[in-house]
Order: C-alpha cells, then structure tokens, then sequence
C-alpha cells in the first residue's frame, strides 16, 4: 500500500519535472517570437519589463489572468470552459512519453509513436468545441477551417511518421533513435528528406501557425475560435498553441535529427571534446532550431489562401510521402548501407 | 498590316513578297517548336523549384539578412528624432532683448487666423500711450498649429516654437492668455531665436 502511494508520488513528481521547464521554455516562446519578428522587422520588440524585457511574459500572464472571463449569453456554458482545457490536454499529455535523453522518459511505452499521432489529432477538438460553442460565426468558421486543415495534414504527417517506423524497423521512441546513432549523416534526416520536408510542413499546418493560419487569419475571422475568449481561458489556447509547437519541433528533432545523439558522433577529434554535454542538451538545442524556425516562417512568408493549402495538403504531400515510403520500404528490403543495415 | 510585320520582322525576315511560302511556312513551324520547347523547359524549372522550395528559401535569406540589419527604432522618452527649425508647436509671444514685448496689436494674425482661435482686445497703454493689446487670447483647442500667425505677423510677435509636450488638466486651461504665452516666449527665447535665424534666408 505505502509502497504504490510511493510511486504515484514519484511518478508525480516527475511530472512536476517535465511540465515547469516545459512552461517556463512555453513562457519564453512568445515572447522569442517577438523579439525576433521585431529584429526580421528592423525593430527592437518588447524590452522595457526587467531587463532586455525578459519580465514581458510573466506580466502578460498577470494581466491575462486578472482579467474577466466573459462567457457569451447565447453560448454553451459548459462546452465554452470545457473547449480550452480540451486543447490543454492533449498538447500537456503528449510529453508522457518524449524521451529527453537515454532512459529519460516517464513512460517508455512500445507505441509511443501512435500515442503521440493520436493525441496531437485530439488537439482538434478543443478547437471545434470551442468554435461551436462560442456561438459565434467567425468562431465557428475559425474552427471549421482549423479542423478541416489538422485532419487532412494528420495524413501527410501520419504517413512520415510511417516512413521513420519502417526504417527504424520500430514503434518505441528511444529505439528510433537509437537506431540513429552514428554522427549527422546517420540521422533520419538524410535519408528520409522528402519525409522530413513534409512532417515539418504538416506540423506548421497541424499546429495553426503562420503560413497555414487560415483558423485565425486576423485579416478576416477577427482571431478565429477563439474570438470569444478573453483572460485565462484565452491563455489556456495560447499555452496549448505553444506547447504544442514545442512538442511538434521535439517529435521533429527525435524522428528526423537523432534526439539525444551529439551531432559530433564519428567525427574524431570533436567526440571526445563535446562527450560531457548531456544528452538532453543536445535535443533541446535542436528543438529550439526547429522553435526558430516556425518563428521564421512566420515572420517570412505570406499566409495560403484556404484552397492552396487543400490542395498542398492532398495533392502534393500526400503522394510525395506514399512514394517516398515505397522507396524506403526497399532501401529497407536491400538493407542500404550506411542507414539501413 | 503592322502587326505581321512586326512578325516577320521577328522571325528576322524580310517582308518582300518574292520570299517562298514553304519557306515562310518552315521558318514559322521551327520557331513555335522553338518556343513550345523552352516554355516546356521554363515549366520543369518551375516544377523542380517548387518541388526544391527554392523561392522559399530565397524569401527566408532576406528575412535572415534583416534579422542582422541595424535596428532602426527610436526609444521614444530617452532618445529622440531631430526636429526642425520649422516645426510647428506650442505657440508663444515673443519680447525684444530690452524686455519690450513685441506685439503692437495689429490684429493680422487674429485676421489670417483660419481656425479663429485667436482673440485681440487692443488700447492705448497708460504709461506711454502706445498701441497695445490688453487681451490677447488663443484658444489651444482651435488651434490647427498652421503657422499663419507667425507668418502674417510684422514684429516677429507671435511664433511657433518646438514644444510639443504639454498637457491641460482642467476646462479653460487651454486658453492661452497673453501671460503665458509671454512666459513661454521667455522660457524658450534662445531656441526661437535660434529657429528663426537658421530659416532666414528663406523667410
């Protein structure tokens, strides 16, 4: 009895260890994205709270939660407070089972692939909870379009992730990358580039963000879904949105930049020189890249028009990833050194 | 009639009327290959950039270059952009060096005024008769800040100074009575002066 209240404490705990980086690192974000939207623009952004501006985050959280929450009169009550705990959920939940480094991962489960799919498409339900409850026409269309998008891209995503499982030969996190070890040019990326391509596009459509922000395209649906929220419901969207794309930039450097692995692997005289950088450093460094990135492509290119990313979606990616597994499936078949032996 | 001359005169011919049809026929036929094949070729550079996200990548450099470029912000309350002698701010009334004010009432500027902003009561002074005014007004919140009072005005009177920071807390204080606009004269006498003396070769 005492010995299983112990675990659940542990595993508790653990928990409370995964989730504050994760959002403090989700409290940054934004405000990264700012200052380097402001530097693209030729601008400074926010640096008047703290120094450099760093306080910016916590006091747009003070001000968010101090605020009312308005629920709409003719919106469902219920579904409304539910919708963005819905969104919450999933983005949180997912990290269950990211390996951080060798054997660092809360649950070390044989479908940690699967569990990761699915829930990042069970992100969309909050979306859709939200539009239809909110009552709100630009709400609604806001949802209608982010729902649309997230389940044709899932495909495209699904089936990269299905190109990294046939070349791993496995459905376990850790063992995908572990099969990627081997310096730079052992990593997925290389071989399965049209595959790493389209997960990254995916991912961007996936989580809403610029050029595929259709969902809350400022210019004509006000914000989207989440035109009706205000104060901390409204930052429960946000954080979801940014925990989200840190989860999609992890699960992008584990299946495609080898996780863990020191990118100097193999390379003689640096190894040795960068071996006492732990594993965790390395992933979380090139999780940031990845977090750039999607700042980047924000700050770079103009938004789709809706029928543009239908069709990117469904007519491109889709058979650019079905021939690309085919291709993979018989460079595994022949055993194509150096990835595949 | 033009226009196939033109034609013709791309296809490098000559438009005489000896030239051979077939041959005309042949040159015309090599020349729509010609061009079916480069816009062929035009179509798989398009298709492989597209597929290579070239332009992409072209649009991320430039905004990676800006990413570097010099910060053009002005951190407004500390740092502040250079005005010029000619800006157009808080208005003020103006003294000669011995302390005389310089207005003598003359009403042009109440005159030219296109906001009627201005008010001018005018009287011989007690002391030396001269022609002053014993009420000169302007209302701040009429004031379009056009310039036309300084520009109307013979003794140099009333100008426009660089001030652009103030405020009114109460109704009524943003009539400027002839006290405070002497005031503000004497507080920013050197820099009018100033002003005025670099802009005097175009007045």
């Amino acid at each position: 009895m005492f010995d299983s209240l112990l675990q659940i404490g542990f595993i508790l705990l653990k928990i409370i260890i995964i989730i504050i980086p994760l959002l403090l690192m989700m409290a940054y974000l934004p405000f990264a994205e700012r200052k380097i939207i402001a530097y693209i623009q030729c601008r400074i952004g926010p640096n008047r709270v703290g120094i450099y501006g760093l306080g910016q985050p916590f006091a747009d959280f003070i001000k968010l939660l101090c605020k009312e929450v308005i629920v709409p009169t003719q919106s469902n009550r219920y579904l409304f407070i539910i919708a963005p705990i819905l969104s919450l959920i999933p983005a949180l939940a997912a990290w269950a089972v990211i390996p951080f480094s060798d054997g660092m991962v809360l649950t070390n489960i044989n479908a940690g692939v699967l569990l990761l799919y699915a829930l990042s498409s069970f992100g969309v339900y909050g979306v859709l909870t939200a539009g239809w409850a909110s009552n709100s026409r630009y709400a609604f269309l806001g949802a209608l379009r982010s729902s649309a998008q997230t389940i044709s891209y899932e495909i495209a995503m699904g089936f990269a992730f299905v190109g990294v499982l046939l070349a791993a030969q496995s459905v376990n996190l850790q063992e995908i990358v572990i099969k990627q070890s081997g310096g730079i040019l052992h990593w997925y990326w290389l071989p399965l580039l049209p595959l790493f391509v389209v997960y990254w596009i995916s991912a961007v459509a996936e989580t809403n963000r610029a050029p595929f922000d259709v969902a809350e395209g400022e210019s004509e649906l006000v914000a989207g879904f989440h035109v009706e929220y205000s104060a901390s419901s409204f930052a429960l969207f946000f954080i979801a949105e940014y925990v989200n794309m840190i989860l999609v930039s992890t699960i992008a450097a584990l299946l495609f930049l080898g996780g863990w692995l020191s990118p100097f692997q193999g390379i003689p005289l640096l190894e040795p020189l960068f071996a006492w950088v732990p594993g965790i450093f390395w992933l979380i460094f090139k999780t940031c890249m990845f977090l750039f990135l999607f700042i980047w492509m924000r700050a770079t290119f103009p938004r789709f028009r809706y029928d543009q990313i239908m069709r990117l979606g469904w007519k491109v990616l889709i058979p650019l990833t079905l021939i690309w597994i085919i291709m993979i499936a018989f460079a595994v078949m022949l055993q194509l050194p150096p990835w595949f032996k | 009639m033009l226009l196939q001359s033109c034609y013709s005169y791309h296809l490098g011919l000559n438009n005489f009327m000896t030239v051979n049809k077939k041959v005309l026929q042949n040159q015309r036929a090599k020349h729509t290959k010609m061009m079916e094949s480069s816009v062929l070729k035009q179509k798989l550079v398009k298709f492989c950039k597209s597929f290579l996200l070239w332009d992409l990548f072209k649009g991320l450099s430039v905004t990676g270059q800006y990413l570097f470029r010099k910060k053009i912000t002005v951190q407004y309350p500390e740092e502040k952009t250079p005005l010029s002698p000619r800006f157009r701010g808080l208005l003020a009334l103006r003294r000669y060096p011995n302390g005389e004010e310089r207005c003598i009432a003359c009403k042009l500027c109440e005159a030219v005024c296109p906001a009627l902003a201005i008010t001018i009561e005018a009287a011989p002074r007690a002391d030396d008769g001269s022609r002053r005014t014993t009420k000169y007004e302007i209302d701040l919140f009429k004031c379009i800040y056009c310039g036309f009072c300084e520009e109307s005005c013979p003794v140099d009177s009333i100008v426009v100074t660089r001030e652009m920071h103030y405020h009114f807390e109460h109704r009524g204080e943003q009539i400027m009575t002839k006290e405070k606009l002497l005031a503000i004269g004497d507080l920013y006498e050197p820099q009018i002066a100033k002003d005025r003396e670099e802009d005097e070769s175009y007045r």
